[in-house]
């Protein structure tokens, strides 16, 4: 078993300390197998950079995103008082999140309900802890490979975070290659809006497979993902397309942390 | 008998203008049929908002051809509108090219006007090609069959139909002032119409004043009956694209509002000191009990309402919907130009019954936008970034899907399950809270 630290921040709070950031795991990084390891990637990175953070654990709940997408708008702000009321007990001050759709909701949404936060994605602190000189990157194996980054929605367009998780994948001396649609152009993995977790509308494709159709135009070696949902959508959609033996989807904090041999 | 044109001309001015002001006071009416809210704050931003986008055209050059060409209509619509001044002028006092006094300045005007003029004949043929011979995807598109897609084509035409009377109008007037014919004094120059001039060579001079008269007649008739067509028109973002950029919202475009009805029931439910059997607060009589999200026209707020009244239906939105592209029946265009169909339908109801809204037992949803529709967005926002004059279809979608989630309990069947477990156990799988942290442990 690897060795992880993770600590929670009841366990922060019991030795008197306050972490400098409160790690939001989200649901599809406590549960979902694939997006398990982009958390413990994300936790390598941390431990190793020493940065100071701790997680809810049990404490954590959904955020409320995919029932305020869905229209319940009900369950969403009973999800976010709870959260807000957990968050404020703690004291939180700054929250990272790998997951877009998180960071969306508790850095735009809570404010109004009572929770400030400074709140940012993972691309963005990883981004800061090189800037700040606590990260070093080096390619590793990723010298040369040609990479393209898929945009999530609700990073990009809803958030306007274009640059971050870009310069995280020049700084592995790769070739990042655009596709013909991206940043605000780009075309959504077909997984948000709740979609995630009903069957798509009728219609003549899915989406998922029309976004990797973009992705593999431009002949990459990896598929970068900055959120797991579309991790999900992609990866499906390069089996979809029988591609999976050439054709990785890896999100950028995986890029980061392989690359460093984490 | 000599006061004969004057005369007429105020009586068509004033016909013209009351008319359209006549309609402009309903599409207020009706834009106020919507739920009140406040877009207010933070003016510089929105002044800087309206500056670039509305003025500027700034989300127009993203596609550079369509952006480019529409600059020109643009510009040409706007700046050729000054001769229009020029023409009132004269209509009502009988003078003629009142402003030829400017002298060098006034021949660069017109000489501006008509290469401008040209500009938007050039610009107009290209559009009426893409829609017609070209038959770009998003003009042959289902949403715009029948009326919207004669109204674009009308528009077309008569844009060129004015440009023409403009330049033949000069030339008229170019070819008598070179014989120094009656009050046909030299003003302005000619840069194009010139090349027309020569038609009217030979031509009985009382015949080319008719000509000029006629077609002095029928610019300024046509302005005024086009100004008129706006409003029965997609056309209207010609002025509405300045208060819909000014009104647009200013969030970050991932921030969805939260509902405040909502706030108030959500603090009761937690708060432990409340009353559960307390009576609820005496309520107006009179008061409609708010719905949660939109069934109706007037459950959406006013900005929708005028986003509805804005949208010049080009399309830009559907044709960059994941959604659409891969054949769902979502059309992010088509939630516009029903929100405003189902508006006029309203007004008209509104004015057939003396100024009360008679149900009709008909809804914009279900009688115009499906809840297949609805439930096919992914809301990953590419319809508001690419719309050039900011208007927000998502929101109109997640207003609804509010109504049918809310207040019809009408979700999928899975997105039932989804909310369940997140309500269960605060995570949209079936997954316990308590194991939350296992991850931790696990290879």
């Amino acid at each position: 078993m690897e060795n992880l630290t993770v600590p929670t921040m009841a366990e922060m709070l019991a030795t008197g300390q306050q972490p400098e950031v409160l790690f939001w795991v989200g649901c599809a990084g406590s549960f979902d197998d694939r997006a398990k390891k982009i958390t413990k990637a994300f936790v390598r990175i941390l431990n190793r950079a020493g940065v100071s953070f701790a997680v809810l654990g049990t404490e954590e709940s959904c955020t409320g995103d995919p029932a305020k997408r869905a229209g319940n708008e009900f369950l969403f702000q009973m999800q976010a008082m709870m959260n807000i009321e957990v968050l404020n007990a703690y004291e939180a001050k700054k929250i990272v999140t790998a997951c877009p759709h998180c960071f969306n909701t508790l850095k735009n949404e809570y404010p109004q309900l009572g929770g400030q936060y400074e709140v940012i994605h993972h691309t963005q602190f990883l981004k800061s802890l090189l800037d700040e000189g606590r990260l070093t990157i080096e390619g590793g194996q990723f010298k040369g490979k040609k990479i393209t980054f898929h945009d999530p929605c609700y990073l990009g367009r809803a958030n306007n975070i274009y640059e971050a998780p870009r310069d995280l994948i020049e700084k592995l001396d790769a070739e990042l290659v655009e596709m013909k649609r991206s940043k605000a152009n780009g075309l959504c993995c077909g997984a948000g809006g709740a979609q995630m977790f009903k069957d798509a509308e009728p219609g003549n494709k899915e989406v998922n497979i029309e976004r990797t159709e973009d992705a593999l135009e431009t002949q990459p070696q990896i598929i970068a993902a900055a959120c797991p949902f579309c991790n999900t959508m992609m990866t499906d959609g390069v089996k979809a397309k029988e591609r999976e033996a050439d054709v990785k989807v890896m999100d950028v904090a995986e890029l980061i942390a392989n690359a460093q041999d984490l | 008998m000599a006061y004969l044109d004057n005369i007429f001309f105020v009586i068509l001015l004033a016909l013209g203008g009351g008319y359209f002001a006549m309609n402009v006071k309903k599409l207020i009416r009706n834009i106020k049929l919507g739920r009140d809210i406040n877009r207010t704050d933070n003016p510089s931003a929105r002044w800087h908002n309206m500056a670039l986008i509305a003025l500027g055209q700034s989300k127009m050059v993203r596609r550079p051809v369509a952006g480019i060409l529409h600059i020109f209509v643009y510009v040409g619509f706007v700046i050729i509108n000054i001769e229009v001044l020029e023409i009132v002028i004269d209509g009502i006092f009988g003078t003629h090219r009142v402003f030829s006094f400017l002298g060098g300045f006034y021949s660069f005007l017109i000489g501006s006007f008509e290469i401008l003029a040209l500009l938007v004949i050039v610009a107009v043929v290209t559009f009426l090609i893409r829609r017609n011979i070209v038959k770009l995807k998003r003009f042959i598109h289902s949403d715009l069959k029948g009326w919207p897609k004669s109204d674009a084509n009308y528009i077309l035409y008569i844009e060129t139909v004015l440009m023409v009377f403009f330049l033949v109008m000069n030339a008229a007037d170019y070819h008598l002032q070179l014989l120094g014919f009656g009050d046909y004094h030299h003003a302005g120059a000619f840069p194009i119409s010139q090349f027309i001039q020569p038609i009217f060579n030979g031509m009985d001079s009382g015949v080319v004043m008719m000509i000029e008269r006629a077609v002095w007649w029928m610019h300024i008739i046509g302005i005024l009956f086009f100004l008129n067509y706006l409003y029965y028109s997609k056309h209207l973002h010609i002025l509405l694209a300045f208060p819909n950029t000014w009104y647009a919202d200013l969030n970050p475009k991932g921030q969805f509002d939260n509902l405040e009805s909502v706030t108030n029931e959500v603090k009761l439910m937690m708060d432990p000191n409340a009353d559960p059997f307390a009576a609820a607060p005496p309520a107006d009589e009179n008061a409609v009990p708010q719905k949660f999200g939109a069934q109706d026209v007037q459950d959406l707020n006013w900005v929708q309402l005028m986003n509805a009244y804005t949208c010049t239906e080009c399309g830009r939105c559907t044709s960059s919907c994941p959604a659409n592209i891969t054949g769902k029946k979502l059309s992010p265009r088509k939630i516009m130009m029903d929100t405003r169909d189902r508006l006029e339908e309203v007004g008209r109801n509104i004015d057939a019954n003396k100024g009360v809204f008679v149900p009709d037992n008909k809804t914009l949803l279900n009688d115009y936008i499906t809840p297949e529709e609805l439930w096919a967005c992914t809301s990953c926002n590419a319809c508001v970034e690419e719309c050039p004059v900011n208007i927000s279809p998502l929101s109109i979608i997640i207003d609804m899907r509010r109504y049918l989630v809310m207040e019809q309990s009408a979700a999928p069947m899975s997105l039932n399950a989804m909310m369940t477990n997140v309500e269960n156990n605060g995570a949209p799988w079936q997954y316990s809270q308590q194991d939350r942290l296992n991850w931790k442990n696990e290879n």
